[in-house]
């Protein structure tokens, strides 16, 4: 692989895993999407969410998991179409409830693995409760949030981390509430795996959805995307490919930011990229509601 | 097993362990809380799971996802909180996940009075959520009914794929009656079963007669859940020829099977010239002014439905072609008395209704009679 890609992912060759040849036909987890009558999808050509797409059927490759053992569940939009798509077995709920469900469906199957898509409305908004809840409970399911900082969907609308300023179609005079930082919320209520990435850094995807998949908790991955047909055309951000630009321009590594001096870092305006925690001490959910029926079968105190 | 006194919550939450409730999710609220608290005990006896979800919205999402997972769920409310569940109740009845959500209503709105009982939700179990839908309420009006409705409930939401809401209210959930329980293992339990294989397995086929079965995810059957209008595949549609199958099967699917979901209990007088049409608390006061009655020599009949939704039309109109006037007490300014009023005509229907939290007394019904 070409260095100048591994510069720009400020990633060494051993950490990365180099796509093959002929990588489609010889990947059994691609040839198992839906083909039957569900493609193209229903995004508009551009759209980052093909991008988060991409990176979990390698991220779910690469672990080796069966279609069988894998459960998509997602809430109510662009993000949340993606389960439909892929050939496991998914659950499209409502608008931000998907964790909600999926609390459920992971303590009836806590042997499978249980990934929530959501977008940002859809987590931080509506579903911000489920969320703080669910990161409390460290119940093992893996949250992917694609950031596009609008509500897409519904063509356009401030979400709860569209920036201070920008346009929307409910902010016509510029946004005036400030933004939730996503993984920071994460990180305080529980969360014990929390990266951010962006769909201009695809590997750096692959590796941590891969990673947040193989965690035994709730684990987060903030997929920062763009929504070029909203929120780029209200602000004249261009074409997807310039947003996507603007990702890489906009973006920084948690190792290159540890490197700035203090005040550089709190003057920093740019996305941190990288795995920002990870905690390997918090017991499971699920684990720990089999200890308790253990306990509470074992005729234990009642 | 043993007589003993019990409250009706307690034996609700009995009656779904004994139908195999093994996962229950809740919020606490009064006057239903007492379930949760029994099941929080219970459960993980038997390698259940209770989980107090964030809020009512969550708790509903969190039954579904278990039921999708393969387990027989429930969750328990009140008023506000079965307001807050009416989003993913139809969510459950449009992706046909089996569920029981208990109501012990307590008077609205808003509110209300939190420990003061009521019927007033009687519209809601119906039509809370939007769009038309199938749906199935039943209510108890003793505590041992409250267990096996609970599992009747269990098996019509199997049986049918559909969220099932057992209607009770405060007066019944937290009155105390003797009560002697069958042994769990002589009661008869709804399993789900599949019996195609996975490559020919059609989640919500049309041409399976009207339910199609359920297969829990993680065993093989691959397949895609969603709250759109969806093809017997399950994916997404907008293709009429695809909804209206759809929207046929569904909402006939219960219609199809009254024989097996509407129960009633008749207590007919057969020169009767009036009868009561009572639910749930309202029928004890019923039943007693009945006695009454029938002593000082009216010549009355009762007909006490135990199950809500679908109404029990065809039971309800025989009543009413064979008396002048039809007593529908309620504790709720007049609710299920339009469905009355439907099936025997509003002329003959006498309403009986109190929406401040107290029982309908017997009294009140007694005058009725005498009109
Ligand atoms: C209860 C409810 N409220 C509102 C909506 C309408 N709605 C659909 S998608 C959406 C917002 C989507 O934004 P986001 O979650 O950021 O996802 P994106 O489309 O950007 O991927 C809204 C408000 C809904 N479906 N349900
Ligand atoms: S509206 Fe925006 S988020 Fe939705 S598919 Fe189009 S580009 Fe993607
Ligand atoms: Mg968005």
């Amino acid at each position: 692989m070409a260095e100048h890609i591994l510069d720009a992912h400020e990633l060494d060759v051993d950490e990365i895993r180099i796509p093959r040849e002929n990588w489609f036909e010889s990947s059994e987890t691609l040839q198992k999407l839906r083909k039957n009558k569900k493609f193209p999808t229903i995004w508009c050509a551009g759209c980052g969410n093909g991008i988060v797409m991409g990176s979990l059927i390698r991220a779910i490759e690469h672990l080796g998991l069966s279609n069988d053992e894998v459960a998509l569940v997602s809430g109510i939009g662009c993000a949340g179409r993606m389960p439909v798509y892929m050939d496991f077995n998914t659950l499209h709920t409502n608008h931000g409830r998907a964790l909600a469900f999926a609390t459920g469906l992971k303590i009836a199957r806590p042997d499978m693995k249980v990934i929530a898509i959501m977008g940002d409305g859809d987590a931080l908004a509506i579903g911000g409760n489920h969320f703080i809840h669910a990161a409390r409970r460290n119940i093992g399911i893996t949250s992917i949030v694609i950031n596009n900082a609008i509500y897409g969907m519904t063509g356009g609308q401030y979400s709860p981390t569209t920036p201070i300023g920008k346009q929307a179609t409910t902010a016509p005079y510029g946004n005036i509430e400030p933004s939730f930082p996503l993984c920071e919320l994460a990180i305080a209520a529980g969360a014990t795996y929390v990266a951010r990435s962006t769909v201009y850094h695809v590997l750096e995807l692959d590796k941590y959805i891969e990673a947040a998949i193989r965690k035994d908790g709730f684990s987060l991955v903030e997929a920062v995307s763009y929504c070029h047909t909203t929120y780029g055309r209200l602000n004249k951000f261009g074409t997807a490919p310039e947003m996507m630009r603007d990702l890489k321009k906009n973006s920084i590594s948690k190792a290159a930011y540890e490197k700035l001096s203090a005040k550089r870092q709190a003057g920093n305006s740019k996305i941190v990229r990288g795995v920002l925690h990870v905690n390997d001490e918090r017991e499971e959910f699920t684990k720990l509601c089999r200890k308790l029926t253990e306990q509470a079968q074992g005729g234990g105190r009642q | 097993m043993a007589v003993s006194l019990m409250q009706g919550n307690e034996a609700i939450g009995w009656g779904a362990l004994a139908a195999g409730c093994r996962f229950f999710a809740g919020y606490p609220i009064t006057p239903s809380t007492e379930i949760a608290e029994m099941l929080s005990r219970e459960l993980p006896k038997v390698g259940g799971t209770f989980i107090q979800m964030e809020d009512e919205i969550a708790s509903m999402a969190a039954i579904i996802g278990a039921s999708v997972g393969g387990l027989k769920a429930m969750t328990a409310t009140s008023g506000p909180g079965f307001s807050l569940m009416q989003e993913n109740l139809g969510y459950a009845a449009m992706t046909e996940v089996p569920c029981v959500i208990v109501n012990v209503q307590r008077l609205g709105p808003s509110t209300g009075r939190a420990t003061a009982g009521s019927q007033g939700d009687v519209m809601q179990a119906r039509w809370g959520t939007h769009g038309d839908h199938p749906i199935i309420a039943i209510s108890p009006t003793s505590v041992r009914q409250s267990f096996d409705l609970t599992i009747k409930a269990f098996n019509l939401s199997e049986q049918y794929r559909t969220p099932v809401i057992l209607l009770t209210e405060a007066i019944i959930g937290h009155m105390r009656e003797p009560v002697d329980l069958p042994e769990f293992e002589t009661l008869e339990v709804v399993e789900r079963v599949v019996t195609s294989s996975p490559d020919e397995y059609v989640p919500f086929s049309n041409e399976m007669g009207d339910v199609p079965p359920l297969a829990g995810f993680g065993q093989g059957y691959r397949y895609h859940i969603t709250g759109l209008f969806h093809d017997q595949m399950g994916f997404p549609t907008q293709r009429l020829d695809e909804i209206n199958p759809w929207l046929e099967r569904v909402n006939n699917k219960l219609n199809n099977h009254l024989d097996e979901i509407v129960m009633v209990e008749e207590d007919i007088q057969e020169d009767a010239t009036v009868a009561i049409v009572a639910y749930g608390a309202s029928a004890r006061s019923a039943r007693h002014a009945l006695k009454v009655a029938r002593s000082q020599g009216h010549r009355a009949s009762m007909l006490t439905l135990l199950t809500i939704w679908p109404f029990p039309e065809v039971q309800v109109e025989k009543l009413g072609e064979r008396v002048e006037r039809v007593i529908v007490p309620e504790m709720n300014l007049g609710q299920l008395a339009l469905e009355v009023e439907r099936m025997v005509g509003r002329r003959k229907v006498v309403r009986v209704n109190r929406a401040d939290g107290e029982m309908v007394t017997p009294q009140m019904i007694l005058d009725a009679i005498e009109g």
